[in-house]
């Protein structure tokens, strides 16, 4: 049947729909199994670093005498290798690496999305400048530097890592971006704006990176959970300063203290890594819901 | 015309201007030597096949393309050589349709949003509520009544006729002397595309836009371009131009003829066969020699047609390129092409 | 006795976990050797109905109900067929498509492969659609070359082509010699010349007829251009809301419409001969298939309308003495005696006044 391909039908009228496109999305997330969950535990996940620190006293005493327990009722999963309750750390040490993740993720959107469409609707020698920028930082091993530099300035400020993420990791997006916005400029609505004088900066973000809405929360999120991933390597490899508590320190601590060899430390090494795998399955899940509310094709298979 | 055409106020010249596209298979030459004028309240139609150059053409009338030679001259100034100022005014009294209205309206912005960004950015409206009762009265113009239902609406939740609308109303905002239309209704339901083009029609006389009028369908151009003058195009060249009623009605160049009756009709009349002796247009990037319609031509006289190209010359009231029709075997250099006759009178 | 015969036809597409009918119960016969126009702007469901009678729905699309009865007379070693189209599966299903009933789609570019020749597309076809089994490859060439030569293609030079080496009307040509190559009983064409050039189409059309004199085959050709309707078809079918709205000899139907709209189509479209009727569009939009409003779909746009239109859905009413069949006329209006040409109840107004 090579002949018989089926050509698109146009049926205009079954093409109206009445709602704004906001609540459209919404309703197609919900619709979605596996985006609802996301969601659900992805807001859940959040809202416990958020608003923990309201209910849960934020001391955490050492006791000694206690040790690596087992999980009890008075610590549910147990104490650490300092006899400090695990649950409390998990509970509460969620909040730097979600705000590095995100904060480290909107820089990177923010350059990609800013370079990539002026790159993108400015060609010509921006355009080169701007793509030879991305292979210098590509070329930058992410990690070395930030051993360098953390050993250097002691990156004790969470913002600094975020930013620091953040400004090495936009290229590839940003080469993303840049092809989005090649392809959007030649639409006739740009063409359009372009005949009444609107202005290059007005043309650029507000009549064509809108449209890529979806595509920009999608690689938001994408980002996220890089850069989170990157967080955590860096404090599991005791690159970035091991001051306060969190999922990764734990898990740091968990491997220096020898928690895996000992069967009552096991909650200790478990209950972090599965909240960072929780949360992140949580976000992808999420963005494979998006992904086919924004771009019905892949829906079809 | 150039003597007459200085009274009529000429609002666009152009004079033989050429566009050139490089592909893979060489230099296609898309538009080649075309001169052409529209005045204010005036209808210039393009028709043509596709790949006749009429939208390039049009393209360059709206200063979307420069041309490779030539010139484009708005109410007498070259419009590639304007200062920041004039060009601003000639943006304003330029605007441009496009075929698609699924395509040119942006789909995350709303009709009020659309229509406002013009008025706000070149200072005609104030406040937003001045932009707000702007954008309804240009909505009003395009017929889309009352205004309040529609200016807060998507693109998508528009007809494909009222969105060609609110295309047009964006292209009135900042009140233009010339209108270029591409293909203006060609995508519109034939229920539907004749009070958009009777909506244009009334902008003509009422507010003494000019239109540059693109279109592939003869009967459209007969209806819209009543009164005015149309020039029909082949592989990149003018080889017919004068009133519509001449043209449409008495068709002199065999081009012309052919397509007249080959247009399928549901009014009763002469429905001859065109005759051609080839049904494939050839293609740009290996042009006939001579006269490019000769392949196909059933007036072809061979030694003439095809070794040397015609020029667009007066026959019968209106401008004609072909060495038959001209009625001299070796047609005799003309002292000024570009002068135009029995247009826009 | 007719070779298709369609009784209350319905198909609906998926859309936001709703089923949205946009064919809602068609009826019609198409006779051997007959050219049957379906008229009808975006949204009718013209395309849809040519699609569903050959099973070809996107997938979103599906077929909810009534009959495609297809008949071929028996012979001398052939048996007669007589069968529902929508109950075939598998290789019934693929051999009635193509060697029975074969489709032309709009965009000829699309409907060919671009990877592969024009001759190996041929043999592609033939050897999945053939309902005698194999075919040798001198049979392939023999037969693919007849069809493109009687749509006046060279075939040693289009069947070593790949489809983008074709210009866009010899594409056209090309497809519908691949949609002759089986001899099928029905040729479906959907928009076959609404991309192509004036001459081109012109040239395409004049050989539709002449191959159908030829060959024999029953021909629906589903346009939203009524002049090439009115030139090409022995039967036209107007098509509004997903439903047949009149339908009738196009002598009948371009002369004497019986349906507001089917008139008002025609007084909207401008012409290039003949006195310049000024021509007048129809006001309003087809009404959004998933909130049909209850009696006729056209009333709101409609100047005949009387209340009962709004309450009544009227159905195809007989609007001649001829006995039902090949020359019936017929319309889905309660006041088909009233209506008039645009123009002429203008002129008429006029008159009065």
């Amino acid at each position: 049947m090579t002949a018989v391909v089926s050509p698109t039908v146009a049926e205009p009228a079954l093409a109206q729909s009445t709602g704004g496109r906001a609540d459209g999305v919404l309703r197609l997330l919900v619709r979605s199994k596996s985006g609802l969950a996301g969601l659900i535990v992805v807001v859940l996940i959040i809202g416990m670093t958020i608003f923990a620190p309201l209910f849960v006293d934020e001391h955490n005493p050492v006791h000694a005498d206690n040790r690596w327990a087992g999980p009890s009722g008075d610590h549910w999963l147990g104490t650490d290798h300092a006899g400090k309750d695990v649950l409390k750390q998990v509970v509460l040490g969620g909040r730097t690496i979600l705000y590095v993740g995100f904060f480290a993720a909107f820089i990177t959107l923010a350059i990609a999305v800013v370079f990539g469409s002026l790159a993108a609707y400015y060609r010509g020698k921006l355009d080169s400048a701007l793509l030879q920028l991305t292979d210098v930082v590509m070329t930058v091993p992410a990690v070395v530097l930030l051993a360098v530099v953390g050993a250097f300035f002691g990156l004790t400020s969470p913002t600094m890592l975020a930013l620091l993420l953040g400004v090495i990791t936009w290229p590839v997006l940003m080469r993303s971006i840049r092809a989005q916005v090649l392809s959007l400029k030649e639409r006739e609505f740009v063409e359009a704006a372009r005949l009444q004088d609107l202005g290059s900066m007005r043309i650029i973000f507000v009549e064509i990176v809108p449209n890529m809405a979806g595509y920009i929360l999608i690689n938001f999120i994408i980002a996220v959970t890089n850069a989170m991933y990157a967080l955590v390597g860096l404090y599991v490899l005791g690159l970035a300063p091991l001051a306060g508590a969190n999922w990764g320190i734990m898990i740091h601590q968990a491997w220096t203290y020898g928690a895996i060899y000992l069967p009552e430390g096991r909650a200790f090494i478990l209950a972090p890594v599965c909240a960072i795998a929780l949360f992140q399955l949580g976000l992808v899940m999420l963005t494979r819901a998006l992904e086919e509310t924004f771009n019905p094709r892949l829906s079809r298979g | 015309m150039t003597g007459a055409a200085s009274d009529q106020s000429v609002l666009l010249d152009l004079k033989a201007v050429s566009q050139t596209f490089h592909s893979k298979r060489g230099a296609l030459p898309a538009v080649r030597d075309v001169s052409l004028s529209v005045g204010r309240g005036e209808v210039l139609c393009l028709v043509g096949e596709s790949g006749c150059g009429k939208t390039t053409t049009a393209r360059m009338a709206a200063g979307l393309a420069k041309p490779v030679a030539g010139s484009v001259e708005f109410e007498g100034a070259d419009i590639w050589q304007l200062g920041k100022r004039e060009r601003v005014a000639y943006r304003k009294a330029v605007q441009f349709i496009h075929q698609d209205p699924y395509a040119s309206l942006n789909p995350i912005r709303t009709v009020y949003a659309t229509l406002a960004a013009p008025l706000r950015k070149h200072g005609l409206a104030g406040s937003r509520k001045d932009a707000w009762e702007q954008a309804a009265a240009l909505l009003a113009r395009v017929e889309m009544t009352p205004a309040a239902n529609f200016l807060n609406k998507y693109p998508h939740q528009l007809s494909g006729g009222q969105r060609q609308r609110v295309a047009v109303a964006r292209a009135l905002a900042l009140g233009p002397r010339l209108i270029v239309a591409d293909e203006a209704t060609s995508m519109l339901d034939v229920s539907i595309r004749v009070g958009v083009l009777r909506m244009l029609s009334k902008l003509r006389q009422e507010l003494d836009v000019g239109f540059v009028f693109i279109t592939h369908d003869l009967a459209i151009a007969r209806h819209f371009g009543t009164g005015g003058r149309i020039a029909v195009m082949y592989l990149g060249r003018v080889v017919e131009h004068g009133r519509t009623e001449d043209v449409i009605g008495d068709p002199q160049h065999p081009y012309t003829k052919a397509l007249l009756s080959a247009v399928p009709d549901l009014a009763p009349g002469p429905r001859r066969d065109p005759g051609l002796r080839g049904v494939d247009i050839p293609d740009l990037a290996a042009l006939p020699s001579g006269c490019t319609f000769h392949p196909r031509c059933p007036l072809y006289v061979p030694g003439t047609c095809d070794a040397v190209e015609p020029e667009l010359l007066e026959a019968a009231g209106r401008e004609v390129a072909c060495h038959v029709v001209a009625g001299q075997a070796d047609a005799a250099p003309a002292d000024d092409t570009r002068e135009k006759t029995g247009g826009g009178v | 006795m007719p070779v298709l015969s369609v009784r209350d036809l319905r198909i609906g597409y998926r859309s936001g976990g709703r089923l949205v009918e946009a064919v809602r119960g068609v009826d019609f016969d198409l006779y051997p050797n007959e050219a049957l126009a379906l008229v009808g702007e975006s949204g009718s469901g013209k395309s849809t109905l040519g699609l569903g009678l050959l099973r070809l729905l996107p997938r979103t699309g599906q077929i909810t109900g009534g009959e495609v009865r297809y008949r071929a007379p028996g012979g001398d070693q052939v048996e007669a067929t007589d069968y529902d189209v929508l109950s075939l599966e598998g290789t019934r299903l693929r051999r009635f498509r193509w060697s029975e009933a074969a489709m032309v789609f709009q965009g000829a570019m699309n409907a060919f492969n671009p990877v592969l020749r024009i001759g190996e597309q041929f043999a592609d076809t033939m050897r999945a659609h053939a309902p005698e089994g194999r075919l040798g490859r001198e049979d392939i060439r023999e037969r693919a070359g007849d069809c493109l030569r009687s749509v006046r293609l060279e075939p040693g030079q289009v069947l070593g082509s790949y489809p983008h080496e074709l210009s866009g009307g010899m594409r056209q040509r090309a497809l519908i010699a691949l949609a002759m190559v089986l001899e099928p009983r029905v040729l479906i064409l959907d928009e076959p010349t609404t991309a192509l050039d004036l001459l081109t189409q012109r040239a395409i059309v004049d050989m539709l007829q002449e191959l159908r004199a030829e060959r024999g085959f029953a021909m629906i050709f589903i346009s939203h251009d009524l002049a090439l309707a009115s030139e090409l078809a022995d039967r036209v079918a107007t098509m509004y809301a997903g439903r047949i709205i009149e339908s009738g000899t196009a002598d009948d139907l371009f002369r004497e419409p019986r349906h507001p709209y089917t008139a008002g189509l025609i007084g909207a479209v401008p012409t290039v001969h003949g006195g310049a009727l000024e021509p007048v569009s129809i006001p309003g939009a087809p009404p959004d298939l998933a909130r049909l409003p209850a009696g006729c779909s056209f009333a709101s746009r409609c100047s005949y309308a009387v209340d009962e239109c709004r309450t009544t859905d009227p159905g195809l009413l007989m609007v001649t003495d001829r006995p039902a069949g090949e020359t019936s006329h017929e319309a889905a209006c309660l006041r088909w005696e009233a209506v008039r040409m645009p123009a002429m109840a203008l002129q008429d107004e006029e008159a009065g006044k």
